[in-house]
């Protein structure tokens, strides 16, 4: 089925948001969601990466991995491209962009084992989609984790100074938090879905 | 066949990978030669780019004091940096201080060497060296303080002025699995370049000190860097009033030691303080140096003697009988280590008796 990849995209980013709707990629959504100014620079840290390595992996899964039939090596070798795109993002982004690496250079390393970075391009195969609906899917899928985690910093840092009553304090009440930030987010499932 | 094509594939794409990696580290991580001035052009050493300022600096043979090894988790690899470092790094705003980042200090752990660069590194540092030791002796000083004897191998000398301290490397041991790295003072005299001695007290739970104490046998080789402090005798003043507590004997030891064999016509006077007869030791030593040397006296001074302990020396807690020996301030210097607790009571005891701020020196546990 040929879905419009601008279709893909507005609905990666909302209605089939990787932390909101998939759950992927929560132990750092929950952990450095803290403070907002540390949030952001993970979610464009983490869009990057999702766009660059989405379409690295296309581009292997097409030419290496399906040709030599080795379809269930995949999550390995996904992961692998992963790690070692972190590492070359993080070269050139130390020479060639040293703005850009110190804002985002530290979240990098974190970001290898983030799963919804994994979790893109094995949707992405299982989907069958092309190298566009590909690009598209990665870029709005990181625009989409990276919209969640800025929202759940804001709202975290406004409730900062608030009373809590004691076992809510901490990690219970961001899983609730964003139990209705999901919530919230179906909302937009009425206008498009993609599965 | 599926098999040799997985192992194949997986083989391939990895090789592939790292060969891109390692290009990329040679062609964008390549910052060529890079020049580091040194307090002011005093040093200038010509390094490969690329590393971080600590790694960089220790392979020049400059060490700079470092725990964690480069995690910027310890917050010591603190070096004035002022031209060339960059802007500071969020792994390290929370170790730098207003008045740090004023001077322009960094984390050098954390700084990258991407070119010339300016830095400020204290002089005493230049003389700060890893050695490799070996075991020579180990004692029984009391039930939990331990005397280590460490033959220097490699190299085979050291420099340092009494009082001074060195970092001990411990091993990984039983279920510890990452060595650690603890300052210890050093109890021998700097005129035996060739060996270094430490007194280690058995802290409960410490995993330097249950390293050292149970772990380590004799002949067995010990890394360790130094010497680092600032705790070390100074000019002026007549009368030097020591005090120390339980393993803080050993600088004092060194000091004492070293003034002695320099003929110093200064006067010395060593409070020790322990709590009862079995935390005392040292007892002759210091009573026969005493004996021979009429410008030195020894105090030692039990707060909770035992009921056999048969003590007829001074009782009651050291501070009590600093004020009853020492009268005044006047042309004293006073040399403190021991436990925060000891060096509080008797930094304000000093004080009361005229010492001021630049007489007292301490070094704290």
């Amino acid at each position: 089925m040929e879905i419009n990849p601008v279709a893909i995209f507005f609905a990666s980013i909302f209605t089939s948001n990787m932390v909101l709707s998939n759950f992927l990629g929560m132990c750092s959504f929950i952990s450095v969601s803290k403070e907002y100014k540390t949030a952001q620079g993970l979610g464009k840290a983490v869009t990057l990466v999702m766009a660059l390595t989405t379409i690295i992996n296309y581009v292997v899964y097409k030419y290496v991995i399906v040709p030599f039939s080795l379809e269930y090596l995949r999550f390995i070798i996904f992961i692998m491209i992963i790690a070692g795109v972190v590492q070359i993002i993080e070269m050139v982004l130390d020479r060639y962009f040293t703005d850009l690496h110190i804002k985002l250079g530290i979240f990098l390393p974190l970001i290898t084992v983030n799963c919804a970075i994994l979790g893109v391009s094995l949707f992405m195969v299982i989907r069958e989609y092309n190298f566009l609906q590909s690009f598209l899917f990665g870029l709005g899928s990181g625009l989409g984790w990276w919209l969640a985690i800025e929202a759940l910093a804001a709202i975290r840092e406004r409730i900062s100074s608030s009373k809590l009553p004691k076992g809510l304090e901490g990690p219970a009440i961001t899983f609730i938090i964003t139990g209705i930030m999901a919530l919230a987010f179906i909302g937009f499932s009425g206008i498009f879905v993609i599965q | 066949m599926d098999i040799l094509y997985a192992i194949a594939g997986i083989s391939a794409i990895s090789t592939l990978l790292s060969a891109v990696i390692v290009l990329m580290e040679k062609y964008i991580n390549n910052y060529g030669e890079c020049t580091i001035v040194i307090n002011d052009n005093e040093r200038i050493i010509k390094i490969q780019g690329g590393g971080s300022l600590l790694t960089s600096l220790s392979q020049n043979d400059i060490y700079i004091p470092s725990a964690c090894g480069g995690k910027a988790t310890c917050g010591l690899c603190k070096v004035q940096v002022l031209e060339g470092g960059g802007i500071m790094l969020p792994t390290e705003e929370p170790y730098l201080d207003k008045g740090d980042r004023e001077l322009n200090m960094r984390l050098s752990c954390q700084v990258k060497v991407k070119g010339d660069m300016k830095i400020v590194v204290p002089r005493e540092l230049f003389s700060i060296r890893a050695f490799k030791t070996e075991v020579e002796n180990i004692e029984d000083l009391t039930y939990d303080i331990k005397l280590f004897r460490l033959k220097l191998l490699e190299p085979g000398a050291i420099e340092f002025k009494a009082g001074q301290y060195i970092q001990v490397e411990s091993k990984p041991y039983g279920k510890i699995k990452e060595s650690a790295i603890r300052a210890y003072s050093m109890s021998s005299i700097p005129t035996e370049k060739d060996h270094v001695e430490l007194i280690v007290r058995l802290v409960p739970g410490g995993v330097c000190t249950t390293f050292l104490h149970e772990h380590l046998k004799l002949g067995d080789t010990l890394n360790i860097t130094g010497p680092y402090g600032e705790f070390y005798i100074r000019e002026g003043a007549d009368t030097l009033v020591f005090i120390a507590g339980g393993s803080g004997l050993a600088p004092i030891k060194s000091m004492i030691l070293d003034l002695i064999l320099k003929n110093t016509d200064k006067k010395m006077i060593f409070f020790f303080g322990a709590r009862s007869k079995k935390d005392l030791f040292y007892y002759e030593f210091f009573r026969e140096l005493e004996e021979k040397h009429g410008n030195f006296t020894y105090y030692p001074a039990l707060s909770h003697p035992d009921e056999g302990d048969d003590w007829v020396g001074d009782r009651g807690l050291i501070t009590d009988v600093v004020s009853k020996y020492v009268p005044d301030g006047i042309n004293k210097q006073a040399y403190l280590c021991g436990s925060p607790g000891m060096l509080k009571a008797c930094i304000e005891v000093l004080k009361k008796m005229g010492f001021s701020d630049d007489t007292i020196f301490y070094d704290e546990f």
